[in-house]
């Protein structure tokens, strides 16, 4: 049938059943210690289905490891993690409550792919899974195992025989390997139902359970920490348990070999949402450090600029309606409202602020830092006016240094970690001489590296640019006034800048190429640049990225004009 | 660049790489070594298809860092570069021999003859065959230094000799390096390719035991066979080894010929146009007259007393037997348009005069000739000369106003 190995004794390949369940050689009558179950082409299933139902597990092979499955892998990724988010300060329901439900949530929908199961039955496991209360604790324990097999019956004949095709070429190489039960079957391709685990998609899993508690934290943050180590990412599989080995395709789906980036665990979690058909998230209001008022006034004061200019950025997001509860709160599945990024939003809305107030054309904004600089020397009043010339001159130089350190850092970055990794036993030797040799050329020339030694991880911060209105050298701007650029009219203040211009006129659609515009450094002024930079830099994001939310911001600001003037140059008048 | 915020192990890796590379370039050791230890964990990834893996890179950069770093010691260098030979064994030999060499430079002979003995006893499949030639140079300086220990034990036995007592032992020693030098010597200059030193040690070896037949031979296939890349000291020791035989002078001629073909500035120009002058054989006088006005040509000559006295010697001789003022003319023709502001300026006159008075004496004999009585550097030198009352620049002037016609038709 499908066994088509050779026989040992005769080399045929013609194979009957005996009455025991074992396969013979019709030519030799040499019996095989093959059974059928083994053989089959749903073994991979329903092994794992029988074994487990018969209690049987197998807790020692031979190298001292127990079986594993690569989901409890991740599972044990995700605790680490969230153990971390809770030392920075997260609140402790987000371990106990939000993600392990998330979690298990997971494990349902996603082994719903290849499973046909009766309505009856899936009810019956998600009662199994409210009552059991460790799954996330040791994964050793059948439980989870226990959960899986209560919602597995046969197979899908569909999916399985896919998996047979595939299970059949298997041959004894060690191509198709791995430590882990399931490594091999975790990578292949037509995964599409499945959304399977993948390591950047459990940072989407802290994400997505940061903002459900509405943790004051961003994903840029969230991403920064990671980064700089007080979030297990790369190389967190040192932190699984001795009996669980990795090898072979483990290494694939364990092994991070690059920084996680904003998109893809920002898409992933939108993605990831919807699959786990979760209702809509807990309001944003504002009162939430993640509403676009909060955020701003925490940009601008990283950003070294004057409080003052938080009036301006609440007055840009009321006009435009995205401080409202509805555009904020996440409703997964719902593909009409725009996915909102909420640090990269309350950054563009500074720089449409800046624009509005500055102008930001290279020309301008300098020309006004004249004139401030004018009204300063007769300013009598409290604090001083706010000059954009000394305030570039300032945030440029530090912006330069921390730039500098950063690039540093990423030249010195280390990525692997004492825990070794081996593809299989037979380079396992070769890997541990290769690192033996590496830690002792780290010693030679760490030793002649003179006093630089390596810095100990500095403690997570929020803020990366601090400045202190202590400081007499008048460094800081947060207490500066903006008076110096702003005139009189009916009584109000506004801004002397009587123009704008437009980063685009029409915007692109994102669905189809991605972005709103494509940002070009040489078709923008310098200042905007360095605007973008700024914040790029706070962010750890693409400049494009902030500029797709300042077009954005721009086109429902001036909503009414563009529809009117689309015939004329960008210049517009307010 | 500073606005891509992405970062994969291949990129970081290449940006410190390249913060290595900067701070090699501006001799801050202690920063690239910085840099290096953050590096090295790329030697756990599969760089097999760069064209230079990152073990060649580390081995190289290590070196440099460890060469100059005010803190590092041979100690910690040995121990550095026996890792290294593990690393990549395509590569092996190739690093021992680099460990040998820095453990010559650093006086360190006894160390080096042992890494090139270890390194000659390696084996590794078929990378012993690929790696021919490396083997041949360590057999080639392992044979080096065997000569070097015969060269010490030949002086010791001189030594004793003159003290009266013959040494049996020590002359026992010293055949037994001479057979271990000469065979590895032996086998490297077979090979086409620059080996001088184990050329100069082979011959003094031949000669010092009375095989000058194989001595010459050896000399003469590294001098003439086409397969060898052009090298003016071939000749050179050629030529030594056939005047330290006493050969003839037209053997020893033609082995300066090449020499002054492609080194015409040689400082053996000198010995070689003295030959030639005294020839019998007027092409080789010729001869003689083009080579000391080519090797003139030369700024380094320019105040060579010896070379200017050969050629006012050769041009005296000529202007006095009155024939062949023609090849004067012929040299003379191609030089006369830049010769007199290289050599024969009034400046040149002032500092000959002051700082070596035979120099300015030989070249204003031949300035006298080839340009005249009224030339600017006779002029000055001969003046000063006949004032300070020397008796050979009266004997100069009048020598040159006597045949001051010959100018005229020399630069006809």
């Amino acid at each position: 049938r499908d066994f088509n190995e050779r026989c040992a004794q005769c080399s045929e390949v013609n194979w009957g059943l005996t009455d025991g369940g074992r396969f013979y050689c019709r030519s030799c009558h040499n019996v095989t210690e093959r059974t059928r179950e083994v053989v089959n082409t749903d073994f991979i299933t329903n092994s794992r289905v029988q074994t487990i139902s018969k209690g049987l597990r197998k807790q020692e092979q031979n190298d001292g490891g127990t079986e594993w499955y690569v989901c409890e892998g991740f599972q044990l990724v995700l605790k680490k993690q969230v153990e971390a988010l809770e030392a920075l300060g997260v609140c402790p329901q987000m371990k106990d409550e939000i993600l392990c439900n998330f979690w298990r949530r997971y494990l349902q929908k996603s082994k719903q792919a290849y499973c046909k199961r009766p309505a009856g039955e899936a009810v019956k496991a998600l009662s199994v899974c409210e009552s059991s209360t460790d799954v996330d604790s040791d994964p050793e324990r059948p439980s989870l195992l226990h959960l899986l097999s209560l919602s597995e019956s046969e197979g899908d004949l569909q999916t399985d025989c896919s998996f047979a095709s595939s299970v059949s070429k298997v041959s004894e190489s060690t191509s198709v390997y791995s430590g882990s039960v399931d490594g091999s079957l975790y990578l292949r391709k037509n995964q599409k139902e499945k959304l399977s685990m993948t390591m950047p998609m459990t940072l989407s899993f802290c994400y997505m359970a940061l903002l459900w508690v509405r943790e004051p934290i961003t994903l840029s943050e969230l991403l920064r920490y990671v980064v700089e180590g007080h979030i297990p990412y790369l190389n967190v599989f040192q932190h699984f348990p001795e009996k669980m080995k990795l090898c072979g395709l483990d290494l694939k789906i364990f092994c991070v070999e690059s920084w996680p980036v904003y998109e893809e665990v920002f898409n992933k979690m939108h993605e990831l949402a919807a699959f786990l058909d979760l209702p809509r998230f807990p309001a944003i209001t504002e009162s939430c450090f993640l509403h676009p008022d909060m955020l701003c006034m925490k940009y601008l004061m990283e950003a070294n600029l004057p409080d003052e200019l938080h009036n301006w950025t609440c007055r840009v997001v009321k006009k435009i309606g995205i401080g409202e509860v509805d555009f904020l709160t996440l409703t997964p599945g719902n593909k009409s409202t725009r996915k909102v990024k909420y640090d990269v939003l309350a950054a563009a809305v500074i720089v449409v602020v800046l624009k509005l107030l500055f102008l930001l054309d290279d020309h301008y904004e300098w020309l006004l830092s004249e004139l401030a600089e004018e009204r300063n020397k007769n300013n009598t009043e409290g604090g001083p006016y706010f000059e954009f010339k000394k305030w570039y001159e300032v945030v440029k130089h530090s912006l330069d240094v921390e730039q500098k350190k950063l690039d540093e850092e990423r030249a010195k970055y280390l990525w692997r970690c004492e825990k070794p990794l081996f593809y299989s036993a037979k380079n396992k030797s070769k890997v541990l001489k290769r690192r033996q040799m590496v830690v002792n050329l780290q010693n030679q020339f760490g030793k002649l590296s003179g006093s630089v030694q390596r810095a100990e991880k500095p403690n997570p911060s929020s803020f990366q640019l601090s400045w202190s209105e202590e400081n007499t050298d008048g460094s800081c701007f947060h207490g500066h006034s903006l008076k110096g650029i702003l005139q009189e009219k009916c009584g109000l203040l506004t801004a002397m800048n009587p123009d704008y211009w437009l980063c685009t006129v029409k915007l692109c659609n994102e669905k189809l190429c991605g972005h709103l515009a494509h940002y070009r450094e040489v078709e923008f002024p310098q200042s905007y640049h360095f605007v973008l930079g700024l914040f790029s830099f706070l962010l750890r994001i693409q400049p494009s990225y902030i500029h797709d939310e300042v077009c954005m911001i721009e086109h429902k600001l001036f909503n009414k004009k563009l529809y009117k003037k689309l015939k004329y140059n960008t210049v517009l008048r307010k | 660049s500073s606005s891509e915020h992405k970062l994969n192990f291949k990129k970081s890796k290449e940006a410190c790489l390249s913060y290595i590379q900067d701070a090699l370039l501006q001799k801050q050791w202690k920063r690239a070594a910085e840099f290096l230890t953050c590096y090295v964990e790329s030697l756990e990834k599969d760089y097999s298809r760069e064209h230079i893996g990152p073990s060649e890179m580390i081995w190289r950069i290590g070196t440099e860092i460890l060469c100059h770093h005010s803190q590092s010691s041979m100690k910690e260098f040995n121990c550095f570069m026996e890792q290294m030979k593990t690393l990549g064994v395509k590569r092996y030999l190739k690093v021992c021999l680099e460990h040998v060499f820095h453990l010559l430079c650093n006086g360190q002979i006894d160390e080096a003859y042992q890494n090139l003995s270890l390194a000659e006893s390696w084996r590794f499949g078929e990378q012993t065959a690929i790696q021919d030639k490396e083997m041949k140079l360590i057999q080639a300086y392992r044979g080096l230094l065997d000569y070097y220990s015969w060269f010490k034990q030949k002086n010791i036995l001189l030594e004793h000799s003159e003290d009266g007592f013959s040494d049996l032992a020590v002359e026992q020693e010293m055949h037994g390096y001479f057979r271990k030098a000469a065979v590895n010597l032996k086998e490297i200059i077979k090979i086409p390719g620059v080996w001088d030193i184990f050329v100069k040690c082979y011959v003094d070896l031949l000669e010092f035991y009375g095989d000058h037949n194989e001595a010459r031979k050896v000399l003469n296939e590294y001098a003439y066979n086409s397969k060898f890349p052009a090298n003016p000291n071939a000749h050179v020791y050629l030529y030594q080894f056939l005047k330290r035989q006493g050969e003839s002078k037209k053997s020893l001629i033609s082995a300066l010929k090449i020499l002054h073909d492609i080194v015409p500035s040689h400082e053996l120009m000198i010995d070689f146009n003295t030959m030639l002058q005294k020839s019998k054989k007027r092409k080789k006088r010729r001869l003689g007259l083009e080579v000391i006005f080519a090797a003139l040509d030369y700024a380094g000559w320019k105040e060579n007393a010896k070379a200017w006295s050969c050629l006012a010697r050769q041009v005296k001789q000529i202007v006095i037997s009155e024939k062949h003022l023609d090849w004067i003319k012929q040299e003379w023709s191609s030089r006369k348009d830049w010769w007199p502001a290289f050599h024969f300026s009034r400046y040149l006159a002032k500092r000959n005069w002051q700082e070596n008075k035979s120099l300015s004496y030989e070249k204003a004999l031949v300035a006298g000739i080839l340009l005249g009585k009224g030339c600017k550097y006779f002029k000055y030198v001969s003046h000063r000369g006949c004032k300070a009352q020397l008796e050979r620049f009266q004997m100069l002037k009048k020598f040159v106003n006597r045949h001051n016609p010959v100018y005229l038709r020399i630069s006809g």
